[in-house]
This record gives C-alpha cells, sequence and structure tokens, in this order.
C-alpha cells in the first residue's frame, strides 16, 4: 500500500474518470505483470500448493501467456475470484484475463461483454453414485433423491434430464461442493451431481473411492475456457493463440523437454512446427510478441497434454481421462486452428 | 437452688469437646454432589442423562483426538497409516500451520513482523485495557499503529512518518483553535493533517519501496488467521470512537448534525454486512480510475468500521438514555460546557453501562471479519475454504481444520469477554 497513491486516488476520484486506458498488451508489457484472474481454490485447477506457489490446469494457462508475453512465466498476479466477484473484476479492469473454469454460454459471451478465446476443457454434468445403489445408467433413478448446488445451471440441466426422460426425483439442495461431499458422504442423498470434473476429484477425496462410481450420462455441455474483455481483439488474439499453441505443441509432438532442441534445430521438413516456434516465418511479429513466444509458452508449462497429466491427468489423485478432451486426432474434440 | 442443679454439678466439662469432622455425607463432594447434582428425583435424572450424553460424545471424540496423526504428507497417507482406525489427521495443520496464520502469500523469511506486531499490539493495548498502568505508557499505544503499519506492510519507512507527521499537524492545530471555536479547531485539524499528508505523499519517491529496508508487502499478499486479527483490531477500535460520535451526533440539538447521524446509523444498520464487503471490493472498482486503486484492506476496513460503528453508536446512545436528567443538569450548574461536561461527567457513567453491548458488538465484528473471504480475501475461513481444501493432498479434511478455526476464534473471542467481565467488577461502583 503506498500512500502516495492512495491519497492521489482519494483526491481525483471524484475529478476524473481516468484517461483512456491504453491496449492492454501495451500495459501489461509497461507493468511488467500479467493480472490474471484465478479461483479461490478448485481442485486440480488452481490452488496455491505448501509453498504459495498457484499451480493448477488454469493456472498454467494464465502462466503460459505471461510467459508468451512477459518472458517469464512466474511474472503473474494471480487474482483470486470467486463465482461472484469473477465477472466484474475483468469488467473493471482489475484484472487482463479470467481463466477460472468458466463456462462459455451465450449470455456471458453477448451480454456481459466478454470473449471467450477458446476452450482449454470440455466438462459436462454428471452423476455420482456409491456402488451399493447398483445402478448403472442415470434413467434408473426415479425416485432418488439428488444433491444438486442451487442457484446453479446444474439445477435446471437436471430437471430438464428428469422431465425428459419422465422419471421423478427428489432434490436436496446444498450451497458448496464442501457441502455436497459431506451430505453425499453422510447418506442425505443417493446421488451427487454436478460438472463430471468436480465429481471425479470430490470422488478422489473419498477414503473408499472405489465404492461410488460416476454414471455413464453426461446431461450439459459445459466448455470451459479463458476470457477477456470485449472491444481489445490485440489482447485477446495474444490469448487465444497461446491457448492454441499448446493445443499445436501436442498435435505436433512438440513438448517442453524437445522443444528447445526443435527450435535450435530447425527441421526443414516440419514447416508448421517451425512456424510455431518462429524458426520460419514471423506470426509473433504479427502478435506484437518477438518470435520465440511460443517456444516461451510451451518450454515453461509444457504442451496441453503435459499441462493435462501434470495437474487433473490418470495419474493424478484426481484421475481425470482425456476422453472428449483428447486432441481431435484422438476423437476428442480439442482442436487449434493451424499455424500459418 | 434445685436438687437437680446440685446433682448435675457433680459432672462438669471443663474442657470443650474437640472438634470433630461433619458427618460424611454433609461436607466435601458427596454434599456437594448430592446439593449439585442429585438435590431432587428430577435433579438426579437430568445428571444421569447429561453424564450419558457427555460419556457419548467424549467416546466419539476422544480416540479421535488422541489417535491423531501429526507427522503424514497428505490425507491419503493419513487413511493408510490408521489403516481404518479412527483418528484424526491433524498434518494438515502443522504442515499448513504457516499458511493458515499468515496466509500463502505472506513471505516466509518475513513471519518475524507480523509477529513482533502483535507481540507489541499487547504491549500498546495494556495501558488502555488496565489502567493502573503507567500513563505513561500511553505515548506508545499512539506510536504503536505507525509502528504496526511499518512492521507488516514494510516499504518506505518515510509513509508511516508522513502519516504520524500528519497526525501531529492535525492536532497541533486542533489545540491551537479548539479554546476559540470547537468547529474550527476540529475541521481546521483536518483539513491540516489532509494537506500534510497529501504533500508528504507527493514528497514520498515513486520507487521508494523498492529500495526500503523493509521489503514491501502488499495488501493482497495478507492473508491467515493474521488477516482477521487485524481486521478485528483496526474496526474495533476505530468504531468506539466513531461510534461515540455518532452517538453524541444523534442526541445533538443541532438538527444538521442530528439528521446525517440518524440517516448513517439507520442505513447502515439496514443494510447486511456482506452487501458492504461487496461494495467495497466489487462497485467501488468502478468509481475509481483503473490506475489509482484504494487498497483492497482499506476499503474492507472502512466498510467494516463503519457497519460496527452504527452499532456501537446505537449501544452508547443506551448508555447515554440510562443516566438520569439530573446527571446533565449537574454538568450545566457547574457551568462546564458541552465538550467538558460530556467528557468529565456524561461520558464515563454512559460508557460504562455500554461495556456490555460494546463488548457484544466487538466480539460479533471480530467473528465477522470471516466474511471477507467471500470477497476472495485469504482469511482463516478462507484460507481453509480455498487452498488448503482445494490442494490435492488435503481436500476432504474438514473437521480438523474447521475445528482449529473455531478453536483459535474461542480463545480470543472468550480472553475478550473475561476481560470485560473483570472490568464491569473494577468499575462497579454503584452499591448493590
Amino acid at each position: 500500500m503506498k500512500k502516495s497513491v492512495l491519497l492521489g486516488a482519494l483526491t481525483i476520484a471524484g475529478l476524473s474518470a481516468g484517461a483512456a486506458a491504453a491496449s492492454t498488451l501495451e500495459d501489461v508489457k509497461a507493468r511488467g505483470t500479467l493480472n490474471c484472474g484465478v479461483v479461490t481454490g478448485l481442485v486440480g485447477f488452481g490452488a496455491p500448493d505448501a509453498n504459495g506457489e498457484w499451480v493448477g490446469f488454469d493456472v498454467s494457462v494464465c502462466r503460459a501467456v505471461a510467459a508468451a508475453v512477459l518472458g517469464d512465466a512466474n511474472a503473474v498476479e494471480f487474482v483470486p475470484t470467486t463465482g461472484k466477484t469473477r465477472f466484474t473484476a475483468l469488467a473493471s479492469g482489475e484484472i487482463d484475463m479470467l481463466a477460472r473454469n468458466t463456462t462459455w454460454t451465450f449470455s456471458r459471451d453477448v451480454d456481459l461483454k466478454f470473449t471467450f478465446v477458446g476452450v482449454n476443457y470440455y466438462d459436462g454434468q454428471g452423476f455420482l453414485v456409491p456402488k451399493a445403489l447398483g445402478v448403472s445408467s442415470a434413467k434408473e433413478l426415479d425416485g432418488a433423491t439428488v444433491c444438486i448446488q442451487t442457484g446453479t445451471t446444474t439445477e435446471l440441466n437436471l430437471a430438464d434430464f428428469f422431465r425428459s426422460n419422465n422419471i421423478s426425483y427428489e432434490p436436496v439442495p446444498v450451497e458448496t461442493n464442501a457441502e455436497g461431499q459431506q451430505q453425499y458422504l453422510a447418506g442425505a442423498c443417493d446421488v451427487y451431481t454436478t460438472d463430471a470434473s468436480g465429481l471425479a476429484a470430490t470422488r478422489a477425496a473419498f477414503e473408499n473411492p472405489s465404492d461410488h462410481v460416476l454414471l455413464p450420462e453426461i446431461i450439459s455441455k459445459e466448455p470451459l475456457g479463458p476470457l477477456v474483455r470485449h472491444g481489445d481483439d490485440e489482447w485477446s488474439d495474444v490469448v487465444r493463440w497461446t491457448l492454441n499453441a499448446l493445443i499445436t505443441a501436442e498435435e505436433l509432438g512438440v513438448t517442453s523437454a524437445n522443444v528447445a532442441s526443435l527450435a535450435a534445430e530447425p527441421n526443414p521438413e516440419t514447416p508448421e512446427i517451425n512456424r510455431l516456434l518462429g524458426t520460419e516465418g514471423n506470426l509473433g511479429e504479427m502478435l506484437g510478441l518477438d518470435a520465440d513466444w511460443a517456444q516461451r509458452a510451451i518450454a515453461s508449462q509444457g504442451n496441453y497434454g503435459e499441462i493435462f497429466a501434470k495437474n487433473i491427468g490418470e495419474e493424478t489423485p484426481i484421475g481425470l481421462a482425456r476422453g472428449l478432451n483428447a486432441q481431435w486426432t484422438n476423437g476428442g474434440l480439442i482442436y487449434s486452428p493451424p499455424f500459418r | 437452688m434445685s436438687d437437680t442443679h446440685e446433682h448435675s454439678v457433680s459432672f462438669v466439662r471443663t474442657e470443650s469437646i474437640a472438634e470433630r469432622d461433619p458427618p460424611y455425607a454433609a461436607s466435601g463432594p458427596v454434599k456437594w454432589m448430592r446439593d449439585n447434582l442429585f438435590a431432587t428425583p428430577a435433579n438426579s435424572v437430568l445428571t444421569l442423562v447429561s453424564l450419558y450424553f457427555i460419556y457419548l460424545i467424549l467416546t466419539a471424540t476422544l480416540p479421535w483426538i488422541l489417535n491423531g496423526l501429526w507427522n503424514t504428507s497428505s490425507l491419503a497417507e493419513c487413511r493408510q497409516v490408521l489403516d481404518g482406525a479412527v483418528g484424526a489427521c491433524f498434518s494438515v495443520l502443522t504442515e499448513r500451520w504457516n499458511q493458515l496464520l499468515f496466509g500463502f502469500q505472506y513471505p516466509n523469511e518475513l513471519y518475524w513482523r507480523p509477529t513482533l506486531a502483535l507481540v507489541l499490539f499487547f504491549v500498546a493495548a495494556a495501558p488502555v485495557l488496565f489502567f493502573d498502568l503507567p500513563r505513561k505508557l500511553l505515548i506508545f499505544t499512539a506510536l504503536y499503529p505507525f509502528i504496526a503499519y511499518y512492521l507488516i506492510w514494510g516499504g518506505a519507512l518515510a509513509v508511516p512518518f508522513v502519516a504520524l507527521g500528519g497526525c501531529i499537524a492535525g492536532g497541533f492545530i486542533y489545540q491551537r483553535f479548539v479554546a476559540g471555536s470547537f468547529a474550527l479547531g476540529f475541521f481546521g485539524g483536518v483539513v491540516a493533517a489532509l494537506v500534510f499528508w497529501y504533500v508528504g505523499g507527493m514528497l514520498i519517491p515513486e520507487n521508494a519501496n523498492g529500495t526500503a529496508m523493509m521489503t514491501a508487502v502488499p495488501s493482497r499478499d495478507l492473508g491467515g488467521f493474521m488477516l482477521n486479527m487485524m481486521l478485528g483490531v483496526t474496526c474495533v477500535s476505530l468504531s468506539i470512537p466513531l461510534g461515540i460520535a455518532l452517538a453524541l451526533g444523534r442526541q445533538s440539538s443541532m438538527p444538521l448534525i442530528k439528521w446525517i447521524c440518524v440517516v448513517f446509523i439507520e442505513f447502515i444498520r439496514g443494510v447486511p454486512l456482506i452487501t458492504l464487503l461487496f461494495v467495497a471490493s466489487v462497485m467501488l472498482a468502478y468509481f475509481f480510475p483503473p490506475e489509482s486503486q484504494v487498497d483492497l484492506f482499506l476499503r474492507v476496513v472502512i466498510m467494516i468500521t463503519m457497519f460496527s460503528a452504527a452499532y456501537i453508536a446505537e449501544v452508547i446512545r443506551g448508555g447515554l438514555a440510562a443516566l438520569p436528567k439530573g446527571q446533565y443538569e449537574a454538568a450545566d450548574s457547574l457551568g462546564l460546557d458541552y465538550p467538558q461536561a460530556m467528557r468529565l461527567i456524561i461520558l464515563p457513567q454512559a460508557l460504562k453501562i455500554s461495556i456490555p453491548g460494546i463488548v457484544n458488538v466487538a466480539v460479533g465484528l471480530f467473528k465477522d471479519t470471516t466474511l471477507v473471504s467471500v470477497i476472495s480475501m485469504f482469511d482463516l475461513v478462507g484460507m481453509i475454504r480455498g487452498p488448503i481444501l482445494a490442494s490435492t493432498e488435503w481436500n476432504g479434511v474438514y473437521w480438523e481444520l474447521l475445528g482449529f478455526a473455531a478453536l483459535l476464534f474461542f480463545v480470543v473471542c472468550y480472553g475478550i469477554s473475561q476481560y470485560s467481565q473483570w472490568l464491569e467488577r473494577r468499575l462497579a461502583t454503584d452499591h448493590r
């Protein structure tokens, strides 16, 4: 806290609404740090570790952008936001981008005036049931009690699903995921429903995870991705193509381990890798960055697949399978436009 | 005189019988139990039922606590070590101890600074709380806010000095002019302090924090129980004087002042604290230009202080109303002017009556500081709900963490409550 800034703000606050902001890219470069909005804590997606370092799937996107723009994956000021404060923080300019498991919806994109730059995780609402219940499909859940977070889209999706399948259920409203977890374990409800990634993380924390199963039905589309403010297309391009660079790197087999050697000795037979890594063409210049931007992002965080495996993949306690989030070449939805 | 008397005289005890212990059933623990636990059949039944419930609770919790693990590195490891046995996983407390107390962003090597600030806080608070101590110690109390600010936030040494200088300048102007007119002295003091701060603030070089001897720590990096303590202490100590001013203002005969105070109190009391906090964290950002944001900690302090000041004002108004009218008239008849009458006659009595109410508000306020977790500040509860429960190692540890938080808050709140009871006994001048 700087008193001069503080008092200056108090004095001029009433007088001026502030000069028109320069472009976000210029601001970030001048500031030397990226202000990135993240969750206050969601297993695997973003949380500080025991040393206070932010880690997680969404956090890696922030770090990759910082590496691309500023050359330092640690030049990020993480601004923790709750579900209620996230959009105002972005709209007011407190943060430059938001990477916080936010579902891309029509109204958020159009009405709230944000630009979703892509999708880094395709999620969907699923069901968690105890194995002892002997249910293998959500359509067999007639008459079940269901723990459901109030005020979320999952509540509406659930009603739609049960109505369209003409079966009944009894909702048990809960406020937070933690509460839902406890209620479910205490037997207050037969079924717990929320996003499938959340269910997997929840189940991983159980004492006996194998006593519970995720049902195969996914009843909603929840594409989660980073977003920026409307109206600054240079900046949204930077964030969009940093995410695309991570995705393309996996598709082309560029990893954090081999990116340095691939860039040092460009192979003329792999032009797209060369364009991605800036050893050919001038894609970085078009973005307003230097030629090595994607190289740094990949070197610091790894490609999309590495980020997935490190934070939420099958080797981690959360143990999410790639599923929809496999590369399009493997039957998934993860697809980046070409670097050309 | 009579025969009987002569007969009895033949055997007279010359020494008294040795004192004997009261019968076994009429003394000691047995008597206590008969009086207090088994006085009537209904009492006995209640005692037995209570004992049964205490037994149930202890059999459920004691093995859990005593069997607790303190040295594992994750919940999964705890479960592995316990291997099905009942036991708590207190390891989360040992592993995340510093995070629980200081938040996850406060630099590790600087933990001594807030710790020292806490120790000094007890020194500074002592002369205020226990007025038998030498009054000279109050000088340190007056300096403490600036010392604590410097210790916790670090940065340029000039900042707390400018802040202190502004206060001194304001106080000086006030002293100089208050004899002539209270309003002139008061507003002159405020203006002098503001001018001093503004000029001083401009004199501090922009990069002063970078070159400072004490590493600067931004407010965003504060967290844990430290944040609760800081908010609680700051807001309580600011809201008591503000509350007194509001209470007096509400009783003022000047309509403008009276109505400003009434509207302020009624408005703030009519709005939930959480709404005010959202305004502080979210809405104010829209009103200020993006590059000069008022510190979030300061915004929250302002909002919580306003909130509790409105409540304290009403508590003190109750104390003022309880004084007999004769007290006011006595003050007038002594020829005291308004500030003197208030300071010497009215407020000492009114505040004494208000102590339980003020302490009640203070305890509530201290616990309300946990609400800042909803505006993504990482106080103790915010740390637990956010980062710690969201880490892959500790996802699923609820009882241990929340029990620890409850214990910390209980210790502090019980301490405040015990102090207030001592204070009431100490100040009891009425004859009951």
